[in-house]
């Protein structure tokens, strides 16, 4: 089973990467940009039997740091799957 | 008495020979090197030591894995049992992935790695790590990271604040820290993070913007709290 874990922080806590990402694209004549938050995509290829559970206790202790981030778990069936 | 003290090497450390070298010079003892993949730590240690370093490449989050590794677990049961815990810079990282600290430390709000030395006002001159400070007094220390901007929310940095947690705030601006936070305690005043390295600051040194002996008092707090206990 394919997973796609989307690990992003939380709102309201400040983004200095985004920020400056945010900065490049206006320096570079892209307007109506209002905000820019940068994540970080994790797949993952997992026993069809994983659990929910497990996925959440990998994101929880390991993949996200719960102070700053939340996360997303994403099953991919296998059309959608990635190469 | 003699004073036995631990250095953790994870992959990708490189200041733990400084930290065994600072350790050895102001206790006269030799540091005991311990690898990450050890599940066990050598019996009766005084004092555990997390170097700074780039521990697995900074890969996912400066820290993360380094306290997931064996050896961490047999500190956070060290710490529990209130065995004094320093984390300088990535070990700073690893006690907080770990739990063993509240809060993250995150890339500097600059984005750029930040390496000079810099002021630091000593906010708590009572603890283990700090006795040999004054309350309030300057110290300058070096600092060299990109992921040293130190976040908790209002609540976690009002309990520190409150329960005099802070060991040492920035004097200058240095990577966007929460309230200027350089170090911080734990609960029990017995595991200190801090992003500064003390380590770096033993000796003097033919320049004057380099090497310094603020960094020695540290180490003199500890094995002086700790040999006359």
């Amino acid at each position: 089973m394919k997973v796609r874990i989307l690990v992003r922080l939380k709102p309201g806590v400040l983004d200095p990467q985004g920020r400056a990402v945010h900065h490049s694209l206006e320096g570079m004549g892209f307007d109506g940009v209002d905000d820019v938050r940068i994540g970080r995509m994790i797949e993952m290829d997992v026993a069809d039997d994983t659990t929910d559970e497990a996925l959440n206790t990998m994101c929880e202790k390991l993949l996200a740091n719960m102070v700053i981030e939340d996360f997303a778990i994403e099953k991919l069936d296998n059309e959608k799957a990635p190469a | 008495m003699a004073f036995k003290a631990g250095v953790i090497t994870f992959p990708g450390s490189n200041c733990d020979r400084d930290m065994a070298v600072a350790l050895e010079a102001v206790s006269g003892e030799k540091a005991i090197r311990i690898w990450h993949g050890d599940a066990d730590l050598p019996d009766g240690l005084d004092f555990i030591a997390l170097p700074g370093g780039f521990s697995y490449g900074d890969y996912l989050r400066s820290g993360a894995m380094a306290a997931n590794s064996p050896i961490m677990r047999a500190v956070v049961a060290a710490a529990d049992r209130g065995v004094p815990v320093l984390g300088v810079c990535n070990g700073f990282q690893v006690l907080t992935e770990s739990g063993l600290l509240p809060g993250a430390l995150m890339r500097n709000a600059g984005q750029t790695f930040v390496c000079r030395t810099v002021p630091l006002s000593v906010e708590n001159a009572s603890s283990l790590f700090t006795q040999s400070f004054a309350q309030g007094e300057t110290v300058r220390v070096p600092v060299a990271h990109h992921d040293g901007n130190y976040f908790a929310d209002e609540a976690t940095l009002d309990t520190l604040e409150g329960e005099g947690r802070v060991a040492f705030r920035y004097a200058e601006p240095v990577n966007g820290s929460r309230r200027d936070i350089a170090g911080i305690l734990s609960e029990n005043g017995r595991v200190l993070g801090m992003m500064p390295h003390p380590e770096r600051a033993i000796a003097p040194a033919a320049h004057p913007s380099l090497g310094g002996e603020d960094g020695k008092r540290l180490f003199e707090s500890v094995i002086g709290s700790l040999v006359s206990a």
